[in-house]
């Protein structure tokens, strides 16, 4: 907040130092200049801003680091010889009070000792930060006022700064995906240090709880990703297995059969198909379809689970209707109407005409939008954290439960934890295999498209 | 050339489309369009009905979260109970036995409550919201201790559904969670007048709570609020200028095709993997606080980002070169041209899509779990550093609730939810309506 208004500040500041400036060295009128005044006003307001915006970026993402090392620096040394997670989630807590906060940890002495020092600190650290953010603001303020003189191209040196902005705007696309692969890349390497990577890849046992005490049963670990797999393609297959007809169907529907008036209703509504959080899939699937489920497999004689595959799949399914349906209507939209009335022309009634002119010619772009869609069944989170379940059954049984790569990677890294462990690590190895598998569906898509892709004009 | 001299065919000769066997398969094939056509349509219904049971079962279910019945109670203040000295010291105020009023008070609604069991199922009825609200109150102007005032609080959450038909009255005794004597005591309490139905504030004015009668949406609305604001100021200017610099500037080169394959992938990445960056960059790396708005922010924008430059070149796209052209033409840079012409030409589509980029973030809750805003947190955050939750991040925490008063809850909330994405998405077609221009 305060920096924002220092900010701002700054701006307002440097533009009005900056015109002065300027009038002071072309009195006359702006005609001597090379550039119009307001461009050398900007030049100085951009020159105060910048370096404050700079470190004011570099406060936000360095400062808790800094805050916590020297209050690190400050504890007992039986302290100092936690683990790093913990100590910063102890850490966390300290901050929280030191801010007035209320804290689930237990009010010890020595976390009320430690809430103070931490108030301190960031005190002290913060004061830092202004002076140092004024320092730099008025070095900025003073450097540009000196450097504008009458031939100063101000107009080119904005554009300039504003070109250099934008490079960074699309750099920063780049930086994302770097930073995820680095990020998943280099904790999944410190995963494979503690487990290796064909018990990982191929292991037939998921069992991520490492016991508290040593004779528990099951208190090796073991981080088989198979199940997790089998149990995400058996919900996909699930969830495929609705929105893949009734997508399909929709969109043929709307984009051949329908009038403009039924398509301009029904379109809209998928659209809030589509905008609906996943979140709200989720509650429905765990507390209307699993039960409704439960109950008719009851009648059946058929034992359904509580959090059952098919629940969560057929849920899912509801999810991706929609984008099946948006991206089928696409590409079936895309194909010429010459190419249908050609159809026609030889006799053809209208659902022959869509069976073997159509959607040949969509083809391509039909199986794009089916690959698009279950890559984004693999990767979906919420339904199945809420639906399905949280035991790694190998089975191919809809009825049973089974469990989920994003399941796990919720459950391992949701709650307390240690950053150490092989368990909130593993998280970071599912989350790599997740990105490589969704990222060759999406790429492979794409690939199919402009392969097959008939072009018609 | 001879066949061609060849008389036409004699009309006594019935054409081959017209035996009964090309009927049939005339008729065949028709029946067969008509099926497809009817499959066509059962797709769309069955995708229409999903959406209607969904909203239904939300609406139905949630409702009644927007009402709650409270009991007003008269309560003497009285000295020797909360401060016996007259000290009116806030610490000793505040710690005292203010729930030994409120019992007091509920057992002599009733003539026939005397033994210990019947006291604590009296004193079941009432929510401990009543406590609170004695408390603030006397916190709030001590001076009030020993007169009588009458506050009103939520009944518990057990009374209130079964107010509101969620329990069943019919069901055995043992099988439910108020007991005969609560039923009779709480009709007999709706009928003197006391207990009301009235409209639940605390669930727009609350934090969260173990309670679920106490338990509000607002401190996950702020959360939200606040995340959403920094992902816009975030994502906008980014996503913008990137689409500037690919659309209007950029080379056909290397670097520029690198950057496009980048964004259409990261569109497509799932969201638990942007949570897992922020978890490991912004937690691990800068230490950055766990649960607060700015990080959510900051990883929601990531994923916003493409969405944004992806609808943005579309627009600037849609800009004929003739205004680009014109502008160059007397005498504007191409910086000029760019800002001053045709970004302001394309601000319409842009927006429209930042709102939805937006609405999406607004419902995601898989990176957000990610990065520890999933804590339960009962204060109503002030800030984009105050550990803060999220509106959909609260639906999930509610959805694991076993209250069934929960369940009311959960739906209330994502009612709420839903009023907020559609408010954003019609705004996002209304803006896209009236501003867009046809070239």
């Amino acid at each position: 907040m305060i920096t924002a208004i220092m900010i701002l500040a700054a701006l307002v500041g440097g533009y009005f130092v900056g015109l002065s400036r300027i009038n002071a060295i072309a009195p006359d009128g702006p005609y001597a200049l090379r550039a119009q005044p307001r461009f050398h006003a900007a030049f100085v307001a951009f020159c105060t801003a910048a370096p404050m915006v700079a470190l004011a970026i570099i406060w936000a993402l360095y400062g808790p680091g800094l805050i916590n090392a020297d209050v690190i620096a400050t504890l007992p040394a039986d302290m100092q010889a936690y683990e790093q997670g913990q100590l910063l989630l102890y850490l966390e807590d300290a901050r929280t009070m030191a801010a007035g906060g209320e804290v689930l940890r237990e009010h010890t002495d020595e976390l009320a000792q430690i809430a103070v020092t931490m108030g301190d600190v960031t005190a002290s650290w913060t004061m830092k930060y202004l002076i140092a953010a004024i320092a730099v603001g008025i070095a900025g303020l003073l450097t540009s006022r000196k450097v504008l003189h009458a031939q100063f191209a101000a107009r080119v040196a904005i554009e300039r700064i504003i070109y250099a902005f934008l490079i960074m705007c699309a750099l920063i696309a780049v930086l994302t995906t770097f930073g995820i692969v680095m990020s998943l890349i280099f904790e999944t390497f410190r995963f494979f240090e503690k487990v290796s990577v064909t018990e990982f890849l191929f292991g037939l046992q998921w069992s991520p709880q490492t016991a508290i005490r040593e004779d528990q049963v099951g208190s090796s670990g073991a981080f088989g990703a198979i199940p997790l797999f089998a149990g995400t393609m058996l919900i996909t297959v699930i969830a495929m297995f609705v929105a893949a007809p009734v997508g399909l169907l929709s969109a043929i529907f709307l984009s051949e059969f329908s009038t403009n008036r039924i398509r301009g209703m029904v379109k809209p509504l998928l659209e809030i198909l589509a905008g609906i959080p996943t979140v709200v899939y989720g509650f429905f699937a765990a507390l209307t379809v699993a039960p409704l489920m439960r109950e008719a497999g009851m009648t059946l004689g058929l034992d359904v689970a509580a959090h059952s595959a098919l629940a969560a799949g057929v849920v899912m399914g509801m999810m991706i209707i929609p984008l099946v349906s948006s991206l089928s209507d696409d590409v079936m939209n895309a194909v010429p109407q010459t190419l249908r009335d050609g159809a026609y022309a030889l006799g053809a009634t209208q659902a022959e005409t869509i069976r073997q002119v159509v959607l040949p010619a969509a083809l391509p772009g039909i199986v794009s939008a089916m690959l698009l869609a279950i890559s984004r069944a693999i990767g979906e989170t919420m339904i199945v954290v809420m639906a399905a379940g949280l035991a790694a059954n190998l089975t191919a049984n809809p009825l049973q439960m089974v469990t989920t790569v994003t399941v796990q990677i919720v459950t391992l890294l949701v709650g307390d934890q240690e950053f150490d462990s092989a368990k909130t690590l593993a998280a970071f190895a599912l989350g790599l295999l997740l990105f490589i598998i969704t990222l060759a569906l999406n790429v492979i898509a794409l690939r199919v498209v402009q392969k097959y892709r008939e072009q018609y004009d | 050339m001879t066949d061609l001299n060849t008389s036409p065919v004699p009309s006594s000769v019935t054409s081959v489309h017209a035996t009964d066997a090309a009927r049939q398969r005339l008729n065949k094939r028709k029946a067969a369009n008509k099926r497809f056509r009817l499959y066509g349509m059962a797709g769309v219904v069955i995708a229409i009905a999903a959406l209607v049971m969904l909203l239904s079962t939300l609406v139905v279910q949630g409702y009644s979260a927007f009402y709650t019945h409270t009991m007003e109670l008269t309560i003497t203040l009285e000295q020797d109970v909360l401060d016996r000295n007259n000290t009116q010291d806030p610490e000793i105020l505040a710690r005292a036995n203010y729930r030994k009023l409120v019992k007091n008070e509920v057992y002599s609604l009733f003539d026939d409550v005397t033994s210990r069991r019947d006291k604590r199922a009296v004193s079941a009825l009432i929510s401990n919201g009543a406590i609170d609200a004695l408390r603030e109150a006397v916190l709030d102007d001590p001076t009030i201790i020993g007169s009588t005032i009458t506050i009103t609080a939520p009944v518990s959450d057990d009374i209130d559904m079964l107010l509101k038909g969620h329990i069943d009255r019919n069901v055995e005794e043992q099988l439910r969670r108020v007991s005969d004597r609560q039923i009779a005591w709480t009709d007999s309490l709706v009928e003197r007048g006391i207990i009301k139905r009235a409209f639940n504030t605390y669930f727009f004015t609350q934090g969260d709570s173990r309670e679920p009668e106490l338990a509000g949406i607002w401190g996950a609305v702020k959360g939200s609020f606040y995340t959403m604001v920094v992902t816009l100021l975030i994502s906008f200017p980014v996503a913008v200028g990137a689409a500037v610099y690919l659309e209007e500037f950029a080379a056909k080169n290397r670097f520029t095709a690198l950057v496009e394959v980048n964004i259409n992938n990261l569109a497509a990445v799932p969201s638990i993997v942007f949570g897992l960056l922020g978890l490991a960059i912004f937690l691990n790396f800068f230490e950055m606080s766990r649960s607060a708005p700015l990080v959510g922010g900051m990883v929601l924008a990531l994923m916003t980002v493409p969405t944004i430059i992806i609808a943005a070149r579309a627009a600037l796209k849609a800009v004929p070169p003739s205004i680009r052209e014109a502008a160059l033409g007397v005498g504007a840079s191409p910086m000029q041209a760019v800002f001053q012409h045709v970004l302001p030409l394309a601000m319409p589509g842009i927006l429209t899509g930042t709102i939805l980029g937006l609405a999406q973030a607004l419902g995601e809750t898989a990176p957000l779990l990610m990065i520890g805003m999933v804590a339960f947190i009962v204060d109503i955050p002030g800030g984009i550093t105050d550990p803060a939750s999220a509106l959909p991040v609260q639906i999930y925490l509610w959805a694991d609730s076993p209250e069934r008063a929960f369940v009311e809850k959960t739906s209330g909330a994502i009612i709420v939810l839903l009023v907020f994405l559609i408010t954003m998405n019609a705004a996002a077609t209304i803006l896209r309506k009236r501003l867009e221009r046809r070239w």
